[in-house]
């Protein structure tokens, strides 16, 4: 093993050029897997975060209540109509319990208590239908990370005090700081000032949405105990429905994954993945034939040697030892070099937190560099099988003549 | 009359089928006993080059019978045929062969080297030893690239010996050197024989070099004919 290793190596040094070559021939193969990782990786995270980044991962909501019936059973057949009376609010009772055990999941990141409900703002004359959310003052940015969106004011949520989208503002003319009047489908009116404005680049949010504290809600909802829902935030978003489904064990409340809303997204995250995955196996095959072609040349090329190795007593094992080696080394120098260079490279490239719009979504963190080095060292043996094959059977005779 | 150390019976080697069948080795008969010097000696086509690759384990014969220090080499696997020549067969080719890349000891101590899996130091003594007395002292690490044509056969002759083994067989191992190198081979040659009791077979067309072995064995029209 060790003297293979040894002829491996000098016959690879005594061919500089060669394997020089053949070494940044695969390095580019590497580069190339490692670029289109951090790619495709870095895509798909800039995706998720600016959609289902937001989102509640697992929300456990309560059933709508639907208003009872007044006629009698009869005996025949009745049809009637019942309108969805939105102005009952369902609601969740004695969560309290609950909250601390679903905190305690693995991959839980943030527990997220909510009223919700629609209303009316009012400013002057103007009228504007908005979804009031009642959130607890500390978990303000737990789901939705206002305090990252937040363009004016604060995010801290207190008695009294509303956070609306710079939209909303714009279109009903107000600013920091005044006084607005916020009247609940429940029909109750309270007057609130707006502590802050965010914009998260999304319509309905920046539109149609405006915080208020949980107590403040409580009053416009006419909710003094329970809730209306709970979000939970998870530090994988992928594990949303195994996470659900532990929930539901643990609680017994209906608990709902985001993925069971966002198929079409699930979908062409999919795709991309795809994409990025046949990408990448292309510049693995690119690296097996390089390998395999230059590994078989140098097989041609030391014909000579191996019938005298093979005169000398060298078993076949011996040579096919010789050349996978080789073929290992390259991959490994190769792989070593090429996540070198790709790292480098990405580090010129603005991080995840710094992306702005325009720029490559590229993520250095997900450059799969390990992964990246043992594939080619994989590859890279795997392809010099082929060559090492053919070298151990070599006829020292006619090699010899040569 | 020394023990036996080859012992070869009515070997055949036919090359080719049908209308291209060619057969060099016609029923041959060859003995040879430990410590015997022998050249081998006949026109060219006549098989010495067949035999010496058949002797030295690299062919097989198409038929015949060939035992070697008691063991029966028709039967032998290729595994075993390959461990066999590493341990008991030395080469001299008249192209000296060595390995390219390699220094004077690393080409001497291959034999050994690929046995053990490694290059040991008893090895790299051995080795260096061999290179002195083949009055290459000074060349004991050079690339072989960088040695004269006779320096390099010595160093394949070191090669050769480096397992001790029972046989060296060497194919016209002067005939590619000036005279003064080539006695100087022969020396070695003849004084490794003497020393050490190593058979050798050398297969040649120099008369002056066939004098100087103690057997002359003909080979004509694929059979030992003296």
């Amino acid at each position: 093993m060790l003297y293979a290793f040894k002829i491996a190596a000098r016959y690879l040094t005594a061919s500089k050029a060669q394997t020089s070559l053949l070494i940044f021939g695969v390095a580019v193969g590497v580069f190339i897997f490692i670029f289109m990782s951090a790619l495709i990786g870095g895509l798909a995270e800039f995706i998720l975060s600016r959609t289902a980044g937001d989102l509640s991962h697992v929300t456990i909501e309560a059933e709508a209540i639907e208003p009872p019936l007044l006629l009698e059973e009869t005996s025949g057949v009745v049809l009637l109509a019942r309108e969805k009376d939105t102005s009952r609010q369902a609601r969740l009772t004695n969560t309290d319990a609950f909250l601390p055990v679903i905190g305690q999941l693995p991959g839980v990141t943030a527990v997220s208590q909510q009223i919700t409900g629609g209303g009316v703002l009012r400013r002057g004359a103007q009228t504007m239908q908005v979804s009031v959310i009642g959130v607890e003052p500390e978990n303000v940015s737990a789901i939705i990370n206002l305090k990252r969106y937040l363009v004016e004011g604060t995010v801290a949520l207190g008695s009294g005090k509303i956070l609306v989208g710079k939209k909303l503002a714009e279109e009903l003319g107000f600013r920091l700081g005044q006084t607005l009047r916020l009247q609940a489908d429940t029909g109750i009116d309270q007057s609130l000032v707006v502590s802050g404005i965010y914009e998260t680049g999304s319509g309905g949010p920046d539109r149609r949405q405006a915080f208020v504290s949980l107590t403040t809600a409580r009053t416009l909802f006419a909710m003094p105990q329970g809730i209306s829902r709970i979000e939970i935030k998870l530090t994988n978003l992928y594990d949303a429905d195994g996470t659900a489904a532990r929930i539901e064990a643990a609680t017994g409340l209906p608990a709902k994954s985001w993925t069971e809303d966002a198929a079409q997204l699930l979908d062409a995250l999919k795709a991309q993945a795809q994409t990025g995955l046949m990408l990448k196996s292309f510049a693995l095959v690119t690296i097996i034939i390089g390998v395999a072609s230059a590994l078989l040349l140098s097989t041609y090329r030391r014909r000579p040697e191996i019938g005298i190795m093979r005169a000398m007593g060298a078993p076949r094992g011996f040579v096919v030892l010789v050349f996978v080696m080789q073929g290992a080394l390259i991959g490994l120098f190769g792989g070593l070099l090429g996540a070198g260079s790709g790292y480098a490279v990405l580090l010129a490239f603005p991080s995840r937190e710094e992306f702005q719009p325009g720029n490559l979504p590229i993520d250095i963190a997900q450059g799969a560099y390990g992964v990246a080095i043992l594939l080619t060292v994989i590859s890279a043996t795997l392809a010099s099988i082929l060559p090492a094959r053919a070298a151990s059977r070599v006829d020292p005779v006619t090699a010899i003549g040569q | 009359m020394s023990a036996l150390l080859v012992e070869v019976r009515d070997l055949w080697k036919t090359f080719g089928e049908g209308e291209a069948e060619t057969q060099v080795l016609k029923g041959l008969d060859l003995s040879l006993g430990v410590g015997e010097m022998s050249a081998l000696l006949g026109p060219s086509g006549s098989g010495k080059s067949t035999l010496l690759t058949i002797l030295g384990t690299l062919m097989q014969p198409t038929s015949g019978r060939y035992t070697m220090l008691g063991e029966d080499l028709m039967r032998a696997s290729e595994q075993d045929l390959t461990a066999f020549r590493n341990r008991h067969i030395g080469f001299v080719f008249q192209f000296h062969n060595l390995l390219p890349d390699f220094t004077a000891l690393e080409n001497v101590i291959f034999p050994t080297a690929v046995r053990e899996g490694r290059e040991t130091p008893a090895a790299r003594a051995r080795g260096r030893a061999l290179l002195v007395r083949m009055g290459l002292e000074n060349r004991i690490d050079f690339p072989s690239t960088n040695l004269s044509g006779g320096q390099k056969q010595r160093v394949a002759v070191a090669r050769a010996l480096m397992n001790s083994p029972e046989l060296v067989l060497a194919d016209e191992p002067t005939g590619n050197l000036d005279r003064a190198s080539a006695d100087q081979v022969m020396a070695l040659i003849d004084e490794i024989n003497r020393e050490e009791g190593t058979t050798f077979l050398i297969s040649t067309h120099d008369d002056k070099i066939a004098g100087r072995c103690r057997r002359q064995i003909l080979v004509g029209d694929g059979q030992v004919t003296g």
